[in-house]
């Protein structure tokens, strides 16, 4: 129970690769003054993933839901990371260790340290891996 | 023949026709019945208006031989094509149909002037599809030399065609202008470089300004011939007049009808082709509305023949699609895609010509409960429906997928095709 409050909620929205998509998204949760703390586009061809953690997760669910988007919670990690050459290789040893699968991955680095989102096939071998390994992760009340 | 005597043998054969379906085809009796139609009142060759019609749906609704009045054992042959939604149809031929079938062709390509001497390169699709092995048999029946290409793999047909001298080709129209393009591109002219002659084209749509593109670039002539699989297949050619594909009058009747009011149209007068094949035994087809519209003359043709004609195909009753020489309905693609979860029952078919070839994108919603976070789950969802649809089709579809709701939604009559090609 210990490690639930690791797991971050992040909003996946299917969007169509064409124009307007992601200004539309923004708006929306402009509106509902929610803030985008680190988000990614992922391309397919013609289609997107819009993945975007933000501080009211379930208001941004319910806002984009409501205008007509397909929207999908998942269940993500952040890791702090030492700005620093060889930060990311630390924790991506961890993980290699652990044969942990790291499906996606986005980062930012902030006004305190650099901080790697992480979608794993196993999240809870990752909380264990990371912890037990002397990594730093952000619980999700820092986000949301 | 003279006229009077094409008109006495076609009763002949409708009278005998009639019977024989009134006592064989528990089907067709039953049609009969319910139209209050007994042989006996068809008198003259007029009265095949009191007939009832049988329409594509008939075939599928009786899959996949209950309209056959040709036992098992008297089939030599079944092509299928695909059905208006999952059932394809499927089409018997005793040895008779199959030997009417090659006379029909066989009598078109003369009057095309093929004859023997002539190579004749066969690229429509040889198999379940009957273009292939229709004019593969006519041309041989005439003693042309037959080169079976099939289709695709252009640039070995283009090879062929160059070292086999051939003189004639069969295929669809927008192949033949793709055979043209890729041989520019191997640094070969139809025109300069190869015999090529005639072009026996068909299988779907095209216009009299497309004809005249082809004569012009490619240097040859180019004909038009027209079938469907319940006809048998790819029938009637237009003769060396090139104003209509003759009707051979003792195997096929031909009827104009006015769509809205099923009134019998004159010559010249433009509405929806109802053919009665007065000869076909395994699978007789009365009074057949295959849903083209054109119009036909049955004056004497300046090649002296005295069959009627019937003009180019100038456009459809329903909203059937003709893909790279395939029927495509727009209903088959909602049913393939009502058995896919993963998506919605809303879709767009968009119709574009890439080059010289059909470009089929159909663009379907995903649900909400297949919405997936992975990439690659979207990914599985599109190669499955593009899977689905191209079985269901028997033509390469691409799909794309869309955000819900995003598609328009039609009260009423739905408009779910937008076809922007320029034929």
């Amino acid at each position: 129970m210990e490690q639930k409050k690791y797991v971050i909620r992040q909003i996946s929205v299917f969007s169509e690769n064409k124009p307007g998509r992601l200004a539309a998204i923004a708006k929306a949760l402009q509106e509902e003054g929610i803030n985008i703390l680190a988000f990614s586009i992922a391309e397919a061809d013609g289609f997107g993933v819009v993945r975007a953690l933000v501080d009211k997760p379930q208001k941004a669910y319910e806002k984009l839901s409501g205008i007509g988007f397909n929207v999908a919670f998942t269940d993500v990690i952040a890791v702090q990371m030492k700005d620093v050459p060889g930060g990311l290789y630390e924790i991506a040893r961890i993980l290699g260790e652990g044969t942990i699968n790291i499906e996606y991955s986005y980062a930012y680095s902030g006004k305190e340290a650099a901080v790697l989102i992480l979608r794993v096939d196993n999240v809870d071998a990752a909380i264990s891996a990371i912890r037990n390994g002397g990594g730093t992760l952000l619980e999700s009340t820092q986000f949301q | 023949m003279p006229r009077d005597d094409i008109r006495r043998l076609q009763y002949r054969l409708l009278k005998t026709l009639v019977y024989r379906l009134y006592s064989f085809s528990p089907f067709y009796h039953d049609r009969m019945k319910e139209a209050g139609v007994h042989p006996d009142d068809i008198r003259t060759l007029g009265d095949i208006r009191k007939l009832p019609f049988m329409v594509k749906r008939d075939l599928r609704d009786n899959y996949p031989d209950k309209l056959f009045v040709a036992g098992q054992e008297d089939l030599v042959r079944y092509h299928v094509s695909s059905g208006t939604t999952g059932k394809p149809t499927v089409v018997g031929y005793t040895q008779n149909d199959l030997n009417n079938w090659t006379a029909s062709l066989a009598r078109g390509l003369v009057s095309c002037g093929l004859s023997r001497g002539d190579v004749l390169q066969v690229s429509y699709g040889y198999g379940l599809f009957t273009g292939g092995l229709g004019l593969h048999y006519g041309a041989e029946r005439i003693g042309a030399t037959v080169l079976p290409t099939s289709i695709g793999n252009t640039e070995r047909q283009i090879e062929l065609m160059q070292d086999l001298h051939t003189t004639a080709i069969a295929c669809t129209p927008s192949y033949l202008l793709h055979i043209g393009e890729v041989a520019e591109k191997m640094g070969v002219s139809i025109r300069d470089d190869t015999s090529l002659r005639i072009g026996i084209l068909g299988a779907e749509p095209w216009s009299d300004s497309m004809k005249a593109r082809i004569e012009e670039w490619l240097g040859i002539k180019a004909y038009d011939i027209y079938g469907t699989s319940e006809l048998s297949g790819p029938m009637f050619c237009e003769c060396t007049e090139q104003n209509g594909f003759h009707v051979w009058a003792d195997l096929a009747y031909v009827e104009i009808l006015d769509p809205a009011t099923g009134e019998q149209l004159g010559p010249g007068e433009k509405g929806e082709m109802v053919i009665t094949m007065l000869q076909k035994e395994a699978l007789p087809m009365i009074r057949f509305r295959i849903g083209d519209i054109t119009s036909y003359d049955d004056d004497v043709c300046g090649c002296g023949r005295t069959h009627p004609r019937v003009h180019r195909i100038s456009g459809r009753v329903d909203d059937m699609l003709i893909i790279r020489g395939i029927n495509v309905f727009p209903s088959q693609v909602e049913y393939t895609l009502m058995t896919i979860p993963e998506v919605g029952e809303h879709f767009m078919i968009e119709v574009d010509r890439k080059g010289a070839l059909d470009d089929m994108l159909v663009k379907v919603e995903v649900t909400r409960e297949a919405f997936s976070d992975k990439i690659t789950d979207l990914m599985a969802i599109r190669k499955n429906v593009e899977h689905r649809l191209r079985n269901a089709l028997n033509v390469a579809v691409n799909v794309e997928l869309v955000e819900p709701g995003s598609l328009p939604r039609f009260e009423g009559k739905a408009k779910r095709v937008i076809d922007r090609r320029k034929i």
